[in-house]
């Protein structure tokens, strides 16, 4: 019995399984020239300077490629319920922590469910691209489950691309059928490569049968999940290292997991922030951890950026999330839905159905190169942060009061480079605008000088301007990247004839709710 | 002394599943449940209880006192 000893309370670490980190180590080798849009080449239409068979794999996954989340769905199935660790970001009633949100329950499904799942899915929504296995626990402490549904998965819905989210503690006892099941990316959490601060994050691991504290429990975790990244490497799987943020316990740390991640061949790094609150019953929710704020996540990000690119756009997904990131279609697929619905998986609609995707991701681009030519000549040092209601796509077409998020570009005289998205309560509820909603809505997006919506109603508008924030809807349905630059030019215009002084905005909250509920 | 599982607190994750050398946990009604014929507390096989050692619920997997064999005589 003296396994019980060193087990903190239930916060478990499960490490595979969503709350913990996602650091997506970028494309190496993606370098957008300065002047067309984003430095972080994980982010754009383009193939940049990618190696062709690298663009071929990334350029349909909405994890992997930024600008795919917008047009891109993926889903994941719930099959993995076991975890072989615990983290203090998680707490073992709800989903793992590492991929998705802390307080998530996803409904458990069998590989044959799943399977169903996926075709209906498929049918329904002719975008998902991508079926990803990332708990509710550990993808590879269930390995049964998670090959036999990624296997079922292969035979009926050959195009679909497979991705596999793990702590990495028994990854590398499975690399062989890794390879075998065709699976195209796994995402490894990894939050400390420095035992002595994983003892910090990880109270305990369970590893060929025995339970292992503290320091060794960690060390023994940091080097297989080393190991495993450099295995995956060497057989040519795309590799992304996730990253939770946990101020005062990594946050600086973070700078030398990225280097040795990216020695190490991952391909992106995703640094998520810690979310964290008493009611989620974890270890740091009940001990006052915090997460970081928005500005502390993207001075972190930007310094890890020169490096290796940095994913920004990561959602802590649910398990068993479905749909574009950002939106969450899972209650529509339950596991009674999924039996009453129809299957008709076909190829060549789906096919034709995502072509038409990507001529409308190059049309969008075009747009963004011509406005971006008028800067040409233009350099200055101001750089802004807006936000944005959208629904996908890439355009400016959600109203602010049914915003569930508000994405957030970076403009400078460059281009407009995503920075990341702000989770915020739907403003209107019922049809009624809330005061209290308005206000942490208002918190969330503080850094921001102006927000660009569809629509937005007379009283948040005039809130919003009280704040400093101004409320852009005269771009309504319009490309976001274009819109968003043709303001930026005018605001420059008017900074320079002295109508406006420009002004530093601040910093923004990242919401900490228990996000049960919404996507 | 087999073990049991405290089924109010058991998150039916099913990690100690097929851990157990003698095969003696399965699902029963939406919780995980041990079989205390077949418990042999792992003695034998391996140093801890594999049970215990891999359930993120502290105290969920315990040893099962209530048995009649472990009551005080009267
Ligand atoms: S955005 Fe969602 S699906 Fe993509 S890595 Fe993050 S949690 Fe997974
Ligand atoms: S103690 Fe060992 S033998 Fe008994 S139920 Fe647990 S795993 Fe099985
Ligand atoms: S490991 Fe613990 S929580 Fe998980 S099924 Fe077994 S008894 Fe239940």
């Amino acid at each position: 019995m003296s396994a019980m000893v060193g087990s903190g309370g239930y916060a478990k670490a499960a490490p595979d399984n969503g709350t913990m980190m996602q650091s997506a180590a970028e494309h190496k080798g993606c370098r957008t020239a300065a002047k067309t849009a984003h430095a972080g080449c994980g982010s754009r239409t383009s193939q940049g300077d990618l190696p062709s068979e690298i663009w071929e794999k990334v350029k349909k996954h909405p994890c992997y490629s930024e600008e795919a989340h917008h047009h891109y769905a993926r889903m994941h199935v719930a099959v993995a319920p076991a975890c072989n660790i615990q983290c203090n970001y998680c707490n073992r009633k709800y989903d793992c922590a590492n991929e998705s949100r802390p307080g998530v329950v996803s409904e458990k499904l069998t590989p044959e469910q799943a399977v169903r799942k996926v075709l209906v899915v498929a049918t329904a929504i002719p975008q998902m691209t991508v079926l990803g296995i990332a708990g509710p626990g550990d993808a590879l402490a269930n390995p049964a489950k998670t090959f036999k549904t990624f296997e079922l998965v292969a035979k009926a819905a050959p195009d679909i691309k497979l991705c596999l989210s793990t702590n990495g503690l028994a990854l590398p006892d499975h690399i062989d059928t890794i390879v075998r099941s065709r699976i195209d990316h796994v995402t490894i959490t990894i939050n400390a490569i420095d035992p002595e601060i994983g003892a910090k994050i990880y109270p305990w691991i369970f590893f060929s049968h025995k339970r292992y504290t503290g320091i060794d429990a960690a060390r023994i975790l940091t080097d297989r999940q080393l190991q495993g990244l450099e295995m995956l490497s060497e057989r040519g799987i795309l590799c992304k290292v996730n990253s939770v943020m946990i101020p005062h316990i990594n946050d600086q740390h973070l700078v030398e997991v990225n280097k040795a991640v990216k020695a190490r061949g991952a391909f992106l790094h995703n640094i998520m922030p810690l979310i964290s609150a008493p009611e989620h019953g974890t270890v740091f929710g009940l001990n006052g951890q915090r997460g970081p704020s928005a500005q502390e996540l993207k001075t972190l990000q930007d310094a890890c950026e020169g490096k290796m690119n940095m994913m920004r756009h990561c959602r802590q997904c649910r398990a068993d999330a479905v749909g574009l990131i950002g939106e969450d279609r899972s209650a529509e697929f339950s596991t009674d839905q999924i039996m009453k619905m129809g299957v008709k998986y076909d190829l060549a609609t789906r096919k034709a159905y995502q072509d038409r995707v990507e001529d409308e991701r190059a049309v969008s681009v075009v747009a963004l190169q011509q406005e971006l030519t008028q800067f040409a000549a233009e350099t200055s040092a101001i750089k802004v942060l807006v936000a944005v209601a959208t629904k996908g796509a890439g355009l400016i077409n959600e109203h602010f009061g049914h915003a569930k998020e508000f994405q957030v570009y970076e403009l400078s005289t460059s281009g407009a480079k995503f920075i990341g998205h702000r989770r915020v309560d739907v403003y209107c509820q019922d049809g009624y605008g809330e005061e209290d909603r308005l206000s942490t809505i208002i918190r969330g997006i503080h850094d921001c000088h102006a927000v660009f919506v569809a629509k937005i109603g007379g009283c948040p508008k005039s809130n919003l301007i009280k704040a400093g924030i101004e409320p852009v809807d005269q771009y309504a349905h319009e490309f976001i990247e274009k819109s968003t630059i043709v303001w930026f030019r005018s605001y420059l215009d008017k900074v320079k004839s002295g109508d406006v002084q420009h002004e530093e905005r601040g910093d923004a909250a990242i919401r900490q709710g228990a996000l049960i509920s919404a996507a | 002394m087999p073990f049991k599982i405290i089924a109010s607190q058991c998150t039916s994750c099913s990690a100690c599943e097929p851990l157990c050398p003698n095969v003696a946990i399965s699902e029963k009604g939406g919780s995980f449940v041990i079989e205390a014929t077949k418990c042999t507390e792992c003695i034998g096989h391996f140093d801890e209880p594999q049970c215990v050692a891999a359930c993120p619920v502290d105290n969920t997997c315990v040893i099962d006192t209530s048995l009649p064999r472990y009551q005080a005589p009267a």
